[in-house]
């Protein structure tokens, strides 16, 4: 009886103990540096032109950008040339013939970024029923924005032993509720970089991320430079401001 | 009385004109030479930005409707249409949306200056309640304009406010289906919320434009709260108070535009870069942040019908301020008490703002009752009450007196002495 008492709060001991570190773990946000952060922070393009690759070769299988269109490529450095050749090689529906069917034919630079199912119902079909969101937005449409994005993608751990997955479902830490449809989408050597990068997980996940940040807040960059010049302006404007008024009211008693 | 305006302009044709149609007489009336107390404060500047504010929005809102898309299916990507593909979208949309945001929080600031000072007192009874009118018509006009972007958290929260109504016996449910144009939101719902949040700020302009006419009748409250005697209490409008609210407009664009340039989303939801979809609720419905202090009392109550008439309420009970207050000092800096009790009451609404950003369990539900009580306590009892217990402090006799009374007096006016306001 002792005995038991004694093995009882030991395990009670160790789960008060243990259930702190557990939950953290599983919850954590990642804290990354991402160049785009700060007041002066910008988009890193050879990161964001890597997370393109990414993009394109992995999450496009199964995630639209419908929000995006080839030319805005331009803005993570992409040559006219190069955007010309990318949507190219893309086949999309390009309205109807003379005979009223409907054709296909090559994207422009105008066009849509491709979506990889022609709607919602064919996605679910594909995809287990679990329905891959649209990747335009995704960043400001997460709490915890680029850090929970990555930490989704970098988080495909083994399910606890004693955790029940359903059918179909993949274990992510990240994830609210830990069961994700979606199975782990990048691993070390995942996409070959072209630019010769080394191509570990986070790297990838870093890249793609950085890419969607982009997209998701494509005018950052120039908002921000704006911002900067706004304020100082209005700062001086301040200081000229309150120089007149002390001057005006400097006959005031 | 018809008659030609005098006119005192020289330049010819601003004579002409204003011998016919006096509006440059008006304007170098009411904001030129308009005596004004001479001892604000910069809580008086909040009304001047308040108004720059609404100009803001309605500039802005102008250029969005342009490229805007009142339809479900459209509405979210005209959205992001001019987010992305509109020169400066990005730019008019982000000052509009946190031009709300920069909106309540001056006429928060403004109506807290109403409070703390008493400037709802006779005889600017009429004043304040035209107030409160503005106040609930940007309310209106603010959650009907969220509704606009059409993403997950408009939708959800234009089904749960619009659903409110239906707390109210026999007519709520039809008021419900009026407002919906149908039976659940949908395209009709958009659509009349659009034509509304474009008609209501031109209403606004006229709400406020007889707010200011009563100003201008009774002349502005200062934080002495004691009545102008002489013209010595007085300085023109210009150039001394267009120059102060110059250097307030200055600071409030430089916090407007650290909010846009560099944190635009940051009083945003997540949510609501998800399309609307009927389908799926999100975990939490929140409003926006200006709204949750009355959301939290909406919460703070189990009975919908009576939470619904406590959030109403909360805003209909500042009409009977002015007879709720039985003091007869109008500013709380001589106000011993009443003082610690109003600033209470900020830290009350404050509470309820947290609250209602949290999920009603636990410790906030508690939190949220006891400041509810609080904001109800504070006007229906502590107000009348305090007021006629309450020794104020001597009042001043006169506005430039305190300011003069550090160069050790001078002559007295006449009559200065004679009695200390018993109009106050």
């Amino acid at each position: 009886m002792g005995k038991l008492r004694t093995i009882l709060a030991g395990v009670f001991a160790a789960g008060l103990l243990a259930a702190p570190v557990v939950a953290e773990e599983d919850t954590a946000m990642p804290n990354m540096k991402w160049s785009f952060d700060k007041i002066f922070g910008t988009y890193d393009l050879a990161a964001a032109q890597r997370g393109f690759e990414v993009y394109s070769n992995v999450c496009s299988n199964c995630h639209s950008m419908k929000l995006m269109h080839y030319r805005d490529l331009s803005g993570i450095g992409l040559e006219p040339e190069q955007i010309k050749a990318i949507a190219a090689g893309v086949t999309v529906p390009q309205g109807v013939d003379d005979q009223g069917a409907p054709k296909d034919g090559p994207a422009t630079a105008a066009s849509q970024f491709k979506s990889p199912f022609p709607n919602d119902q064919a996605a679910r079909a594909a995809n287990g029923g679990a329905l891959p969101p649209d990747l335009s937005l995704i960043v400001n449409a997460r709490e915890g924005g680029p850090n929970y994005v990555y930490g989704i993608l970098t988080g495909f751990v083994p399910a606890p032993a004693n955790f029940k997955m359903q059918d179909g479902m993949y274990y992510n830490k990240m994830f609210p509720g830990h069961q994700i449809g979606m199975p782990q989408p990048l691993q070390d050597g995942t996409v070959e970089y072209t630019d010769g990068t080394s191509n570990s997980l986070d790297q990838e996940a870093h890249d793609v991320v950085t890419f969607l940040s982009w997209a998701a807040n494509p005018e950052l960059v120039e908002r921000k430079q704006i911002g900067v010049r706004v304020i100082l302006f209005l700062v001086f404007m301040t200081g000229i401001t309150y120089a007149v008024k002390r001057k005006i009211w400097s006959d005031v008693h | 009385m018809a008659g030609l305006n005098k006119s005192e302009f020289a330049n010819p044709v601003i004579n002409w004109i204003d011998t016919r149609l006096p509006i440059f007489t008006m304007m170098q009336k009411e904001y030129g030479v308009f005596p004004t107390p001479k001892n604000f404060n910069y809580f008086w500047n909040f009304g001047a930005l308040a108004m720059v504010n609404l100009m803001i929005m309605i500039i802005t809102g102008i250029f969005l409707a342009m490229n805007y898309q009142p339809n479900t299916q459209l509405a979210f990507d005209s959205v992001q249409h001019i987010m992305r593909d509109v020169n400066y979208g990005w730019l008019i949309r982000y000052v509009h949306q946190n031009g709300a945001s920069m909106f309540f929080i001056v006429t928060y600031i403004h109506i807290f200056r109403g409070l703390y000072y008493g400037s709802y007192k006779t005889p600017r009874e009429l004043l304040w309640m035209l107030g409160v009118v503005i106040l609930i018509l940007m309310m209106a006009t603010a959650f009907m304009g969220y509704v606009l972007p059409w993403g997950q958290m408009s939708y959800w929260g234009a089904t749960v406010i619009t659903n409110l109504f239906s707390a109210f016996p026999i007519v709520g449910p039809k008021i419900v289906t009026l407002l919906w144009g149908g039976f659940s939101v949908d395209n009709p719902t958009l659509n009349r919320f659009f034509a509304l949040h474009y008609l209501l700020p031109f209403v606004l302009v006229g709400v406020i434009f007889l707010h200011v006419a009563a100003l201008h009748i009774t002349g502005s409250n200062n934080p002495l709260g004691i009545d102008v005697k002489t013209p010595q209490d007085t300085l023109p409008f210009h150039p001394y108070y267009t120059v102060k609210d110059s250097v307030g407009i200055c600071v409030y664009l430089i916090v407007f535009s650290a909010l846009v340039f560099f944190a635009p989303n940051y009083l945003g939801d997540p949510n609501n870069f998800i399309p609307a979809n009927p389908l799926v609720t999100p975990a939490d419905i929140v409003p926006e942040w200006y709204f949750l202090p009355f959301y939290a009392i909406l919460r703070s109550v189990p009975n919908k019908l009576l939470g619904v008439c406590m959030m109403f309420g909360s805003l209909l009970v500042m009409f009977v301020l002015p007879w709720l207050d039985t003091s007869r000092v109008r500013s709380a800096r001589f106000r011993p008490i009443y003082k610690w009790f109003i600033l209470l009451w900020v830290v009350a609404v404050v509470v309820l703002g947290v609250c209602g950003a949290h999920k009603p369990e636990g410790i906030w539900v508690i939190l949220s009752r006891v400041s509810t009580l609080y904001y109800f306590l504070h006007f229906l009892v502590i107000m009348p009450v305090v007021g006629k217990l309450e020794r104020p402090l001597p009042l001043p006799e006169s506005i430039s007196k305190p300011v003069l009374g550090g160069r050790g007096g001078g002559p007295m006016p006449a009559g200065a002495a004679a009695k200390p306001m018993e109009k106050a």
